[in-house]
């Protein structure tokens, strides 16, 4: 009976705890849901990454939107990222995306990768892995073939970095 | 010669859109990282790959330091024709290495 009792007492806290728990987690989890809406709505490119794009682009306007960059937020290991680069758009002589490029804020360099597309890639998605040095944000940047460029900015969370062991 | 990994369809329906997954054995030396003696490594990276169908580029980009060792690359092309896949990369110190992926196209 007694041992019945301990076990009622013990398990009690250990529930609240988790509810608590889960709170705070649900609590995180909007927090970063708003980041993610925030930093896609007003394409954060500033100082050397804007620069970067805007050498890219030639100085045209940039819109957000079309693209869609798919990367871990939380990287365990900078060394490999993986990243997917869609581009909402058909591939059609008449319309397709002409070039996709990648480029990161914290690396020692800005460019990541930059490639070109012909109307007979059939469906606009580039892959890779990159290195990332620390926690920061890319951006990815598409060219459409009627001149206009869409991007789409995520920022990622870096815990172990590549080349740390550089910056001396 | 690096050793490579290609991994695309060996036989597709004509139109059907394929992807192609290729790697290579690369160190991608960044340049950016010193070495045992404290002096930084020469960069010794691939700067550029494509892939040519039946001689037509279909695909092609350019790499730089920030994409990790053993470069990936994962994009697509419609199947057309039967012929081969040309993927060459091209790097610092004169590395060059082209792999052939035969593809045959069934109406």
């Amino acid at each position: 009976m007694s041992q019945v009792e301990v076990k009622s007492h013990s398990a009690l806290p250990r529930l609240e705890y988790s509810l608590a728990r889960r709170k705070v987690l649900a609590g995180l989890a909007g927090v970063g849901a708003w980041t993610v809406l925030c930093t896609a709505a007003a394409a954060e490119a500033s100082g050397e990454l804007l620069a970067a794009v805007t050498a890219y682009t030639g100085g045209a306007l940039t819109k957000v939107g079309k693209v869609r960059l798919n990367i871990a937020e939380l990287v365990d290991n900078g060394n490999v990222v993986p990243l997917t680069v869609t581009v909402d758009n058909p591939m059609t002589p008449g319309d397709h995306v002409k070039t996709i490029a990648v480029f990161n804020e914290k690396n020692p360099q800005r460019d990541v990768f930059k490639s070109s597309l012909g109307p007979r890639y059939g469906k606009a998605s580039v892959s890779t892995r990159i290195r990332l040095a620390t926690s920061q944000k890319i951006i990815a940047v598409a060219q459409l073939s009627d001149g206009t460029y869409w991007s789409h900015t995520v920022e990622v969370i870096v815990t172990l970095a590549a080349c740390i062991e550089g910056e001396a | 010669m690096a050793r490579t990994l290609i991994n695309a369809p060996t036989t597709a329906k004509r139109g059907e859109v394929i992807e192609i997954r290729a790697t290579i054995a690369h160190p991608m030396e960044t340049g950016f990282r010193p070495g045992e003696d404290g002096k930084v490594l020469a960069r010794n990276i691939i700067r550029r790959f494509s892939c040519h169908y039946n001689g037509e580029l279909v695909f092609s980009a350019e790499l730089f330091a920030a994409v990790a060792a053993n470069p990936y690359l994962a994009f697509h092309t419609v199947a057309t024709e039967s012929g081969t896949l040309a993927l060459t990369w091209e790097g610092d110190n004169g590395f060059s290495q082209t792999e052939n992926h035969t593809l045959v196209v069934t109406p």
